[in-house]
């Protein structure tokens, strides 16, 4: 069988924003997807920015599925039994196309079938087994009895990318450096979503949540309204609930947060559609392995092209970014005759211009910082507290609002030395 | 809502053979912490007391990987469902 072009594992959307660009250069492309269509096996949280790939992506997502453009910003810190909450809008986030809340299945099958329609090959059901290899280069993949040649083999299977660690490009994962998310998708009309979220057609709202909701481990909840659904749910660092003591059920943690006072009345009604998991990488900048090596690069999650900046989480815009600069890469390599790993080394260089490297590099120094109690109990605990004390008024004397703010800042903490130190690290991420 | 009645909610295609295996070996001699019993999403681990060992309800998985992950001796083996099998997200 004579070798296709580029053989791309995984139709996420890293995948098909590569077979994209790759399509377009007239590059024979099949795009491999182990499930029974593209999204089927996928999960987000999810919010994608698309700011950030509003040039290089536009054409691709006109017209696409998504959800809910994003105008609230909201975050609580939650104690575990009080709870205070910032809710964010701005005439700048109605009028842009900033960020849109997505559902996987929906988007990546929509993709997939423009991808179709374009004539790229997507396959479905069709699990990759092992690399083919040549001379010391990937050559191809391997499903069963069958086989792919290909000159080059794009990895763009998720988080857990066997293909990437099959390659050696990738370390072995670590508890320490992976969280397990977990998310349900509520049915709620679209008018009470407009009622319940303070928000118009079409418009919704993104909100983490800190503290309780992961009982003090690293961590948080969020919660994101989609059309006429709410996806909700729990990230929890996988080495954290290893090491906590006394050991939790991690299938619990999303119901105790349902039963929240915080949330039950948003989801009041709200009907279960469905449940899902996956793995999330969190170690940033520092996580991204070798992002190429001969005849094969690696894009998306597969790469380690994710980031939690603790107020947010991005990971989706990364994923058609990086895809599309493997294409990129991937024309040019073949033009000059040369898609060794040197030749395709291109890529990582088109990823440093862009804000992918740009971005995950400037907040390397995030994952150790936000890697510590304080930001899932401590915080989350004194904040409330210090706001329940300043507003309950009962028989006894109330002090004057500044020495109440005072005493109470001193008295929890907030002005130790530990503290200041903190916050003077504030500015190393 | 109980663990399996939202594990039912979702579609699965289940492959007469388990895409996780489990070296009870390794279980029995190595591991005392039996982090799988609590990590799983879909708590799908059990330890089965008259056989002494893990087992593990594949039919349910959510193929997040995080016992793989968490399965720091070693003792699971877990690979992807083959193709058109195992759960398909029809939200994700």
């Amino acid at each position: 069988m004579d070798k296709i072009d580029v053989v791309i594992v995984g139709a996420g959307l890293a995948g098909l924003s590569c077979a994209w660009v790759l399509s377009g250069h007239g590059l024979q492309v099949i795009v491999v997807e182990r499930g029974d269509f593209a999204g089927s096996k996928n999960v987000t949280g999810g919010r994608l920015y698309l700011k950030p790939v509003s040039g290089m992506a536009s054409e691709m997502l006109d017209g696409a599925p998504f959800e809910r453009k994003v105008v609230r910003e909201r975050w609580s810190l939650l104690g575990s039994t009080n709870s205070v909450s910032i809710d964010h809008t701005s005439d700048r986030f109605r009028d842009e196309d900033h960020s849109y809340t997505v559902l996987r299945a929906r988007l990546d099958r929509w993709l997939s079938e423009r991808l179709m329609a374009r004539g790229v090959f997507v396959v479905p059901k069709y699990r990759v087994d092992d690399l083919l290899w040549e001379n010391g280069a990937v050559a191809g993949i391997r499903a069963g009895a069958e086989e792919i040649p290909a000159h080059v083999v794009v990895a763009a299977d998720g988080v857990l990318s066997f293909m990437g660690r099959k390659a050696g490009l990738m370390p072995p994962l670590s508890p320490k450096t992976c969280a397990v998310g977990m998310k349900e998708v509520l049915e709620l009309s679209e008018e009470k979503i407009n009622d319940r979220f303070n928000v118009g057609d079409g418009e919704g709202v993104a909100h983490l949540f800190l503290g309780d909701v992961t009982k003090g481990v690293f961590g948080g909840g969020f919660l994101y309204t989609n059309k006429d659904t709410v996806s909700l749910g729990v990230v929890a660092g996988i080495g954290a609930m290893m090491g906590r003591i006394p050991a939790m059920d991690a299938s619990t943690l999303l119901d105790m947060f349902k039963e929240r006072y915080e949330m039950r009345r948003l989801l009041e009604g709200a009907k279960i559609v469905e449940y899902s998991a996956h793995v999330i990488p969190e170690a940033g900048y520092d996580g991204i392995g070798k992002l190429c090596g001969n005849g094969i690069l690696l894009a998306g999650d597969a790469a380690g092209l994710a980031l939690n900046m603790g107020v947010t989480v991005r990971g989706m815009e990364f994923a058609i970014a990086s895809g599309m600069a493997a294409a990129e890469a991937i024309v040019e390599a073949k033009a000059s005759g040369d898609l060794s790993e040197k030749g395709l080394s291109r890529y990582g260089e088109r990823l440093k211009e862009t804000f992918v490297l740009k971005d995950l590099e400037a907040s390397r120094n995030m994952p150790g910082y936000i890697d510590n109690g304080s930001f899932f109990s401590y915080y989350p605990e004194t904040f409330p507290g210090l706001l329940e004390k300043i507003m309950w008024f009962d028989e006894s004397p109330k002090g004057s609002l500044g020495k109440t703010l005072w005493k109470e800042l001193r008295s929890s903490g907030m002005l130790s030395v530990k503290r200041l130190i903190e916050l003077y690290r504030i500015r190393n991420i | 809502m109980k663990i399996d009645e939202k594990l039912a909610l979702d579609a699965f295609k289940t492959d007469r053979e388990s895409h996780i295996l489990i070296d009870h070996d390794i279980c029995r001699s190595r591991c005392t912490l039996r982090h799988c019993l609590n990590i799983c999403p879909g708590h799908l681990y059990s330890f089965n007391e008259e056989g002494n060992e893990i087992v593990v309800e594949y039919a349910g998985c959510l193929e997040c990987g995080t016992c793989m992950v968490a399965c720091t001796e070693g003792a699971i083996q877990w690979s992807y469902p083959r193709g058109d099998f195992g759960v398909q997200y029809r939200y994700g």
